[in-house]
């Protein structure tokens, strides 16, 4: 009798990021029972679920989701995609459904498509904040109702309950909003009745695709799940998944490497054996699950302001000699100038951020070696405003004064910065900010959640 | 005794990256077996070091040492959080400079 077994591919890290084409068409020769794919995350920043816009641009999703798309029809199994179009807001889910609509008229498609929407309304978080549904994660910023309520969007991460719930209706194809990356690849396992331990352990080793391997380009990943552990090996065949990858993989953008906390519990690593089946395979055995509180992770982001920026250099010694008192000097000048023409205050309405490339703008004050002098400094001056126009106007008197603020060495009107744009001012648009490091407490694990289901093609 | 290494030679990664927006993480991770104990023995790379280069309080750092993946890694709350402004790493992928010049005897 052979021991049950489930097989998953998880084809790339990230929808869009691309993989290779022989490397899924070796995934759909080792007939996995499930495809899934993550399409989103925090990681580039409170921007995308600020603005609502995704990273990936329509054509590289077009392109991985017809590939994957043209995939599952061969293999007759679900395709999970997670977290659309970045943030997993709502509208991102539409603009997935919206693309994979298109590719099934394309390619003469048929399947069931099913959709979960994970946007949280505000002001209902609000009053679960009120009624002590909100819980604060360790570190996280203090907060009141308005911080809820200045949300442009907030999103509640799901766990692989509202996928079952999908798949359970025979869903072919499930779009996700904000999902944990692990419940897209847990989801049928357990729902087939695995063992959590490995089954999680699993998914957390494999949602990044193949960069738990021995290489680092975007590629996928095939394992298989029993009753024991699972075991991992990547598609590509120049690739292989050691011991040693797969337990370094823990570490990857996790604060803890054996302790990994979803919806529904915690996954602990600590002692997982890794044991190397062949050169490009590996077994991993003892990760075990421990039930939880069920708690739901809600990410929110506002809008911080609007931003102009200007780029310069400085090369001139007798500048760079003296570019922090240079630089304080016309500081006060700023200030004076912002608050005549428009009667703001600096620091207060209006923000200036001036980093010295080559010296401490990545470091700032952590840096060990700001005494250290460059033979040159780039100037990255930001401004931020409560409207556009007024970082742009602000920006414009701060660019002039500055690429002629006098030294002393030099006797005359000096231009100072060099500038490698005209204008040298760039409006950015809006800057947003994550507010909310917290969990909400959830009726049941479905009941933040809202379901569709259609017949595509 | 033998000489002392830079931990940037030593290790086979460095890096530091952004764990979620509120968290920031350090691996370090080594090619084999003697590296790592070389390391860990040296007791250089501690919770007072970190503490005293990143200026952030010893309460709330993750140190740990993980012989499975021949890695170093801790972990602190972000000096800011992702993306607040005056961001200066967005994804807080530059910030373990100051590890490579550790002596390690």
């Amino acid at each position: 009798m052979t021991i049950p077994s489930i097989s998953l591919i998880s084809p790339t890290g990230a929808l869009g990021m691309g993989f290779l084409d022989e490397s899924l068409e070796r995934g759909i020769g080792l007939k996995p029972d499930v495809i899934a794919c993550d399409a989103g995350s925090t990681d580039s920043g409170p921007f995308y679920l600020g603005s609502g816009t995704p990273k990936m641009s329509r054509r590289a999703i077009l392109q991985d989701l017809r590939r994957l798309l043209l995939a599952r029809e061969k293999l007759k199994v679900p395709l999970i995609i997670g977290s659309c179009g970045t943030s997993g807001i709502d509208s991102a889910v539409d603009w997935m459904r919206e693309i994979a609509l298109e590719i099934a008229k394309e390619e003469g498609l048929s399947f069931k498509l099913g959709r979960i929407y994970a946007e949280q309304n505000p002001t209902l978080m609000a009053e679960a904040f009120k009624s002590g549904k909100i819980d604060p994660l360790p570190g996280a910023p203090e907060i009141a109702e308005q911080t809820i309520l200045n949300c442009s969007h907030i999103v509640a991460m799901m766990g692989h309950e509202p996928i079952v719930h999908l798949l359970e209706k025979q869903c072919d194809v499930i779009l996700c909003g904000r999902a944990s990356d692990t419940a897209l690849f847990s989801a049928l396992p357990l729902m087939r009745g695995f063992i959590p331990g490995p089954v999680w352990h699993c998914a957390k080793t494999i949602e990044c695709g193949a960069i738990c391997s021995s290489i680092t380009r975007a590629d996928g990943v095939y394992a298989e799940i029993d009753e024991n552990g699972f075991s991992v090996e990547p598609l590509a065949l120049d690739a292989s998944c050691t011991p040693l990858s797969l337990a370094s993989h823990t570490l990857y953008e996790n604060a803890d490497p054996f302790l990994i906390r979803e919806p529904s519990g915690t996954l602990d690593t600590q002692n997982a054996t890794y044991h190397a089946l062949s050169e490009r395979k590996t077994r991993v055995e003892g990760s075990v699950f421990r039930p939880e509180r069920y708690t739901l992770k809600l990410e929110g982001a506002a809008l911080a302001g609007f931003q102009t920026v200007a780029i310069g250099g400085v090369r001139d010694p007798y500048i760079l000699g003296r570019i922090d008192s240079w630089l304080a000097e016309m500081k006060v000048f700023f200030k004076e100038r912002l608050q005549e023409l428009t009667g703001k205050t600096l620091g207060e309405e209006v923000r200036l951020d001036i980093s010295q490339y080559g010296r401490n703008a990545v470091m700032g004050g952590l840096e060990p070696l700001a005494h250290e002098m460059p033979h040159e400094i780039g100037l990255l001056f930001t401004i931020t405003a409560p409207e556009q126009a007024l970082a742009n106007d602000v920006a414009r008197f701060v660019t002039h004064a500055a690429s002629h603020w006098p030294i002393p060495e030099w006797k005359g009107f000096i231009s100072g910065i060099a500038f490698p744009f005209s204008p040298p001012e760039i409006d950015r648009g809006p800057s947003y900010r994550f507010t909310l490091n917290h969990v909400l407490i959830p009726e049941t694990p479905l009941s933040a959640f809202r379901f569709a289901e259609e017949q595509a093609g | 005794m033998r000489n002392s290494v830079p931990l940037g030679k030593l290790a086979q990664l460095i890096r530091s990256k952004n764990a979620g927006p509120f968290w920031i993480t350090f691996d370090i991770v080594f090619e084999n077996e003697e590296d790592f104990e070389r390391v860990v023995s040296a007791k250089v790379l501690t919770k007072e070091w970190i503490s005293g280069t990143y200026k952030i309080p010893q309460d709330t750092l993750i140190f740990v040492e993980i012989p499975a993946a021949r890695a170093i890694k801790f972990s602190f709350p972000r000096p800011r959080i992702q993306g607040d402004l005056g961001e200066t790493d967005m994804y807080s992928g530059q910030q373990y400079a100051p590890l490579l010049d550790l002596q390690i005897n």
